[in-house]
């Protein structure tokens, strides 16, 4: 396989998960679009090293394995804190900070 | 076979991305990409980055997953009725945004490709278990112990802030 089917896979992916962060309204489903994108990221880091026989973009993708779970749990956690004081997730409803 | 293989499973993975992002029930989102992260990690290891598909599985798959379940459940969300409930400037604004976005990756990714140099067999053996832990616990300790930090840090933050009640001192 070439390494460019890979690559376009994961353009393919990162621009899909960027289509879910612009449109959707619900926070839980935007982070699980930024959870796509971090996936698409990874998949291009990993079909680099894996052609060159490189390690570290193995190891790069490990380390942002664990941010990418650190992410989810203190974002979710806010998700939860606006929940209980809004009683809804809708990002639009959302207007506290707003200008 | 690899070929195959690998059309199978980039098959699977976009149109479980397209259907995470086009979905109204949350919950179908969220087992969507699930299904998602199990057919990366299948690519995983068409690339023989054996180490990488189990610890997708293991954590992504299991863990993060999981607590976006649990977080689904606790807030009860209704469904959405309509995911386009007007067509609005936004939405047209956010697919020509990510019509350029594809675009620039594309380029980029087709400039670079031809610059690539050749692949050697001796370098298809670096994503076995027993390589990553050699260089993981030698050139990058430092790195794995922040880690570590880290994820102390955003539990405890993650604890903090979704605490029903946080108590004053007088």
């Amino acid at each position: 396989m070439a390494l460019n089917w890979y690559l376009a896979l994961g353009a393919v992916l990162f621009s899909i998960g960027v289509i879910g962060v612009l449109t959707r309204k619900n926070a839980v489903v935007i982070l699980m679009s930024v959870e796509l994108m971090l996936n698409a990221v990874n998949l291009t880091l990993v079909s680099f090293s894996s052609h060159f026989g490189d390690i570290n973009g193995i190891i790069l993708v490990f380390f942002s394995l664990c941010v990418a779970a650190s992410e989810a749990a203190v974002g979710l956690a806010i998700i939860i804190t606006i929940f209980r004081n809004n009683l809804t997730v809708d990002v639009s409803k959302i207007n506290l900070l707003r200008w | 076979m690899v070929t195959y293989l690998f059309i199978l499973f980039a098959v699977i993975a976009i149109a479980t991305a397209l259907a995470v992002v086009f979905n109204k029930s949350t919950v179908s989102s969220a087992l969507f990409l699930v299904l998602n992260l199990l057919s990366l990690a299948g690519i995983y290891l068409l690339l023989q980055a054996q180490f990488l598909a189990i610890i997708q599985v293991l954590v992504y798959a299991g863990a993060i997953m999981v607590l976006f379940l649990f977080v689904i459940m606790l807030l009860n969300i209704q469904d959405e009725e309509k995911i386009f409930n007007k067509f609005r400037v936004q939405f047209v604004l956010s697919f020509l945004l990510v019509a350029v976005v594809f675009a620039q990756i594309l380029y980029s990714v087709g400039s670079a490709v031809n610059m690539l140099p050749a692949v050697s067999e001796s370098m298809k053996t670096i994503g076995t278990v027993e390589a990553v832990g050699n260089v993981l616990f030698t050139k990058y300790l430092i790195p794995v112990e922040v880690t570590a930090i880290l994820l102390t840090a955003a539990v405890v933050g993650a604890l903090l802030i979704a605490q029903r009640k946080i108590q004053l001192k007088k």
